[in-house]
């Protein structure tokens, strides 16, 4: 990412003191007055909370027990809680999945869309079908094409030969992955095709036009400019992509529900504080889904920061 | 850039090899053509079938729905669905409630997050990334978690089963990359792009304003555009802080249908029905806005 | 460009002028009712109206009831005819369709104190999770509840106190294909699981021939609280307890281990492999599309099959689900009861309001106008209730009634569910009961052990 505006090389021995410099740090933190407050109001707050209920004891409908401070307690449980080590490798195989495939199909049709290809238009609007369909509808959808006696995309798949008799995508542990990563690829490849058309836009056309001029061809041309300018672009669709994946709940919560094998983190999170009534506990484990997540954030920071230089 | 003659001259003249000429040749470009074309075609089916499935089955009388051999088009079609949808006097209002929350959302965001942007992409000082990273850890937690502070926040604002409190938490999700993103727009734009309209005695604002703004609008349109789609799907907050179904908003009136024999009874057809109705203004509206800012982006974008 | 906004524009135009024209041109259609001819009943009037206006008139109650829906529009109706009677005004609104919200929203509610709630509608299971937060209504309406079904009663009673009336009772039935069974040879439904899954397997092999969808026996068998039910009728009623006997946990016996292992034997046979995502919904479609000879299912299916447009219209019938060797037939209880919030600041009004609504005359006008599964069992014999609701014929109405063990769980009920029915679902899957159960009873007996 290129840097931003830098006072002059003559000043910047005083760069804390000058005038300059300080009215920069004072503009630039009145701007931020209005993100601040919200971050105040609607995270710092319900956060901070969860943190400190994550070491009580705290249960949903306390009744006569009352809540007390227990300490590490919650995390030591969850340190051996297998149910929780499973529900992490789950929503990691997840991510994984969804991620790179809806990149891929997202860069796809952001090109295909920026071009100058003919149904380029019929494009644009069929590829926000997916999306503005609410995600529990879309789920449910889903879920009737893919039922083993109702299901569509049986009768589709046997009628074309490919398979003999009706699978049950969804209950079969081998293929349920499989089935609710199709779902959540439908339904997120906009987003994430739309981030990167909004980064192809801004590429320059003159770039290209010069590149074929001196001869290179197309996929040339994508590796040497597109690419590296999309850089800003993927990296931020990445990580959003990724954080979103890994609190993935709505399509498994309507696919599965309480199912023990295919539960993710924000799944086990969700039964442990609405259905088992265990706050505390609860907190402990999205204490531990922030502090998971964070680590993927490190990483592509990294990646990021090694990457510039 | 080179004019016609420096380029002629410079242009080397390479043979070209076999498989380039074949490529090149008439016949060589409609066949790569073809995987493309059976590319494009397969992600068409993939995106619209399930509509088309809400589709048919809108229209498919409630015993056939269900009927094996399964129908692909029914042999009566029926309005019925429609008819019980736009008659259900929650469900038109959910669409109005949805309408009012998603815009709200997605202005408030937008504003705050260009500022936020604006602070964070062009100006230098200690805590830009601690900020940034700030942001970003507001959409960690998941929605469960801060569920119950926020409804016990929701409540003493007395906002409770008000549009107000969907407005405000909506901002924990779409604000981040709201901000992120415009931020990283704001950083891609030229460094001295200020300078110019500093020396004429531009303020910060007028600058944001009058310069800035119009060089990241393809970033605006896409962060409100993903905002407020967020904000129209989201299902655990809508449900959670709203009860009178007159203030439903739309993933909550439709999950609330029940069919005619109890809640055991999920009403397929008026389910379809309704995210039929929802789907289409969505896809028209966005096509017209898209239409607008795509043909008057890319004069804008380029020249720095 | 011009023209391209203008056809966009006419295209707008053009669906919005399609849709009003829909819904003019649909007002005229009946709608298909898949349920019962409603007789015109109106709302039974208040008894004692009079009294109750003048020491409560005029206070606001809150009435937290059934989803949006027909329940909700019965529930509607039943207000203001007592608004209208006694001049307390009574604000209706409907609880989430979906169970487990409603249980997170009332719960949410009585954490905080709010007083937002006066009457809720509470499921059979809840009594033991809310009670610390219900009035005991016993003083009041300790009469009134005599005249209800002893067991629901019973389960509504915690520590001596009645902290909720029932409303609605539901119990589980065995569906039943009565055309199939004539032509198979069979003169009157199975009495123990052994004979169902005979008589389905005939039946499925004939009827395959034709129809490759069609299955023998379809149940709730999806990761949920239905199959929490379903389960306990296999169990109880083959003589293994239920789940949790005198205080402690008994689901690990040998005559529990054999029926589950029994049922999980006939998935991929006579029961789909699909079953195990199955749900009320699933079943009833199963069967109403004739594509099973038999199903297990609440009672609201009845009227779905017996409507207009329904393919087993006339061909099916319900019969007291079967037993295990040496037990007898059970049915789990389901249904909802209503109660009133300790911190209403109007509970008199409150109390009053659920007088009426479990009174013998609005469950018998619930009955008639809603197909509700009635909780004051003299109402079976009445004639157009029967008519309504044939379910409640005796040989089936009498049936003995199972109860979950909500009242040894109190607020730990879900949790301990959750542990019955992911253990029996993984059991439907494949696993044998002997490897699953002893892991359910001993966290069973740690939930309860946290009391």
């Amino acid at each position: 990412m290129s840097s931003v505006a830098q006072p002059a090389p003559s000043r910047r021995r005083r760069r804390r003191h000058t005038k300059l410099q300080r009215r920069q740090t004072r503009i630039g933190w009145v701007l931020l007055i209005p993100s601040l407050a919200v971050v105040a109001f609607v995270a710092i707050y319900p956060l901070g909370k969860t943190v400190y209920q994550s070491f009580t004891n705290a249960e949903f409908l306390a009744g006569i027990t009352p809540t007390k401070w227990v300490g590490l307690e919650n995390y030591r449980t969850l340190w051996h809680d297998t149910v929780f080590r499973h529900s992490v490798v789950e929503t990691i195989k997840f991510t994984a999945i969804t991620v790179s495939f809806e990149f891929v199909l997202g860069l796809i049709i952001a090109l295909v869309v920026n071009s100058h290809f003919r149904g380029r238009g019929v494009m644009r609007a069929v590829m926000l079908v997916p999306w503005a369909i609410p995600t529990v509808v879309a789920a449910k959808i889903w879920q009737w094409m893919l039922d083993d006696t109702y299901g569509v995309v049986n009768d589709l798949l046997m009628k074309a030969h490919i398979i003999s008799h009706p699978h049950a995508w969804v209950a079969d542990p081998a293929t349920s992955l499989a089935s609710v990563c199709a779902v959540d690829i439908w339904k997120t490849t906009p987003f994430v095709a739309l981030l990167l058309l909004a980064g192809l836009q801004v590429i320059p056309n003159d770039l290209y036009e010069a590149a074929g001029v001196d001869g290179a061809n197309a996929l040339q041309q994508f590796w040497r400019i597109t690419f590296p300018l999309l850089r800003p672009a993927i990296l931020v669709t990445l990580v959003f992509r990724t954080l979103d994946a890994l609190r993935v709940f709505d399509v498994f919560y309507v696919f599965f529900g309480q199912r023990p094998d295919t539960q993710t983190m924000a799944i086990y999170a969700q039964s442990t504080i609405v259905g088992d009534g265990h706050v505390g506990y609860g907190a402990a484990i999205s204490v531990a889904i922030f502090l998971i997540i964070s680590l993927f954030v490190v990483i592509y920071v990294t990646f990021m920061r090694v990457t510039e230089e | 850039m080179s004019t016609a003659a420096e380029t002629a001259r410079t242009t080397a003249v390479r043979p070209i090899s076999r498989s380039r000429r074949f490529r090149r040749s008439r016949l060589g470009r409609a066949l790569l053509k073809i995987p493309f074309w059976i590319l494009i075609v397969a992600i068409f089916v993939y995106a619209l079938f399930p509509f088309y499935w809400a589709l048919r089955s809108a229209i498919t009388p409630d015993n056939e729905l269900f009927a094996t051999p399964i129908v692909y088009w029914p042999s009566n079609p029926t309005w019925q669905h429609f008819h019980d949808v736009l008659t259900s006097s929650f469900f038109l209002h959910a669409l109005l409630n949805s309408t009012i929350v998603a815009g709200s959302v997605t202005l408030l965001s937008l504003v705050i997050g260009s500022l936020a942007a604006y602070s964070l992409g062009r100006f230098r000082f200690r805590g830009r990334s601690a900020v940034m990273y700030l942001m970003l850890s507001m959409t960690i937690f998941p929605q469960i978690a801060i569920l119950g502070a926020l409804y016990t926040m929701i409540s003493n604002f007395h906002l409770y089963d008000k549009l107000g409190a969907l407005i405000l938490t909506y901002l924990i999700f779409t604000l981040p990359f709201t901000v992120w993103v415009l931020t990283s727009f704001m950083r891609a734009l030229p460094a001295d792009l200020e300078e110019a309209a500093y020396v004429d005695g531009a303020t910060p604002l007028q600058v944001f304003y009058k310069v800035l703004l119009p060089l990241i609008a393809p970033g605006l349109v896409t962060t409100g555009l993903l905002a407020f789609i967020s904000a129209w799907n989201e299902y655990l907050f809508a449900l959670s802080f709203i009860q009178t179904p007159s203030h439903y908003t739309v993933p909550v009136a439709i999950t609330s249908f029940v069919g005619p024999s109890g809640a055991f009874q999920f009403p397929w057809g008026e389910v379809m029905a309704a995210t039929v109705i929802v789907t289409l203004p969505l896809i028209i509206a966005t096509l017209v806005l898209q239409r607008r800012i795509l043909a008057g982006l890319t004069a804008g974008a380029v020249k720095g | 460009m011009k023209h391209r906004r203008l056809l966009v524009l006419a295209g707008v135009v053009g669906v919005v002028a399609l849709v009003a024209s829909l819904s003019v041109v649909a007002a005229g259609s009946a709608k298909p009712t898949a349920s019962h001819q409603a007789t015109a009943v109106a709302a039974p009037k208040v008894p004692n109206a009079a009294a109750i206006k003048k020491k409560y008139g005029g206070q606001k109650i809150t009435f937290v009831g059934d989803s949006v829906g027909n329940g909700h529009v019965r529930d509607a109706a039943l207000a203001k005819r007592f608004t209208k009677d006694t001049g307390i005004k009574v604000s209706v609104v409907p609880h989430p369709a979906a169970s487990d919200a409603a249980y997170s929203q009332l719960a949410r509610a009585f954490s905080q104190k709010s007083s937002s709630i006066d009457v809720a509608m509470i499921d059979v299971v809840w009594p033991g999770a809310f009670a610390p937060y219900l009035v005991n209504l016993k003083p009041k309406l300790g009469a009134q509840s005599k005249i209800h079904a002893a067991g629901i009663v019973a389960s509504d009673t915690v520590n001596g106190k009645l902290v909720a009336m029932p409303w609605f009772g539901d119990f589980g039935l065995l569906y039943y294909r009565t055309d199939l069974l004539k032509k198979y040879g069979y003169k009157s439904p199975p009495t123990t699981w052994n004979q169902l899954f005979t008589m389905a397997k005939k039946i499925q092999d004939g009827e395959q021939k034709s129809n490759p969808n069609f299955a023998g026996f379809v149940f709730q068998g999806n990761s949920y609280e239905g199959l929490t039910c379903n389960a306990l009728e296999w169990i109880a009623s083959a003589g293994g307890g239920h789940y949790i006997d005198n205080g402690k946990a008994t689901i690990n016996n040998a005559k529990a281990r054999t029926v589950l292992d029994a049922i999980r034997n006939q998935i991929g046979k006579t029961t789909p492999r699909g079953v195990t995502t199955y749900q009320e919904d699933q079943t009833e479609h199963a069967f109403d599309d004739g594509n099973a000879a038999f199903a297990r299912n609440w009672p609201y299916q009845y009227g779905i099959g017996a409507g207009a447009g329904s393919k087993v219209k006339g061909k099916f019938s319900v019969a007291p689900l079967p037993h295990g060797a040496g037990g007898h037939s059970v049915a789990t209880v389901g249904g909802w009861q209503l109660a009133v919030s300790k911190y209403s600041k109007h509970q008199g009004a409150a109390i009053e309001f659920v007088r009426y609504m479990t009174s013998k005359a609005v469950e018998r006008f619930d009955a008639i106008t809603n197909a509700n599964v009635p909780t004051i069992p003299s109402l079976a014999k009445d004639k157009t209730v029967v008519a309504t609701n044939p379910y409640l014929k005796p040989a089936t109405a009498n049936v003995a009634r199972v109860a979950r063990p909500s009242k040894f769980l109190k607020t730990h009920y879900n949790e301990a569910s959750k542990a019955i029915y992911q253990g029996i679902n993984q059991i439907l899957n494949g696993t044998p009961a002997s490897s699953v159960l002893p892991g359910v009873q001993s966290k069973l007996n740690q939930i309860l052990k946290e009391h």
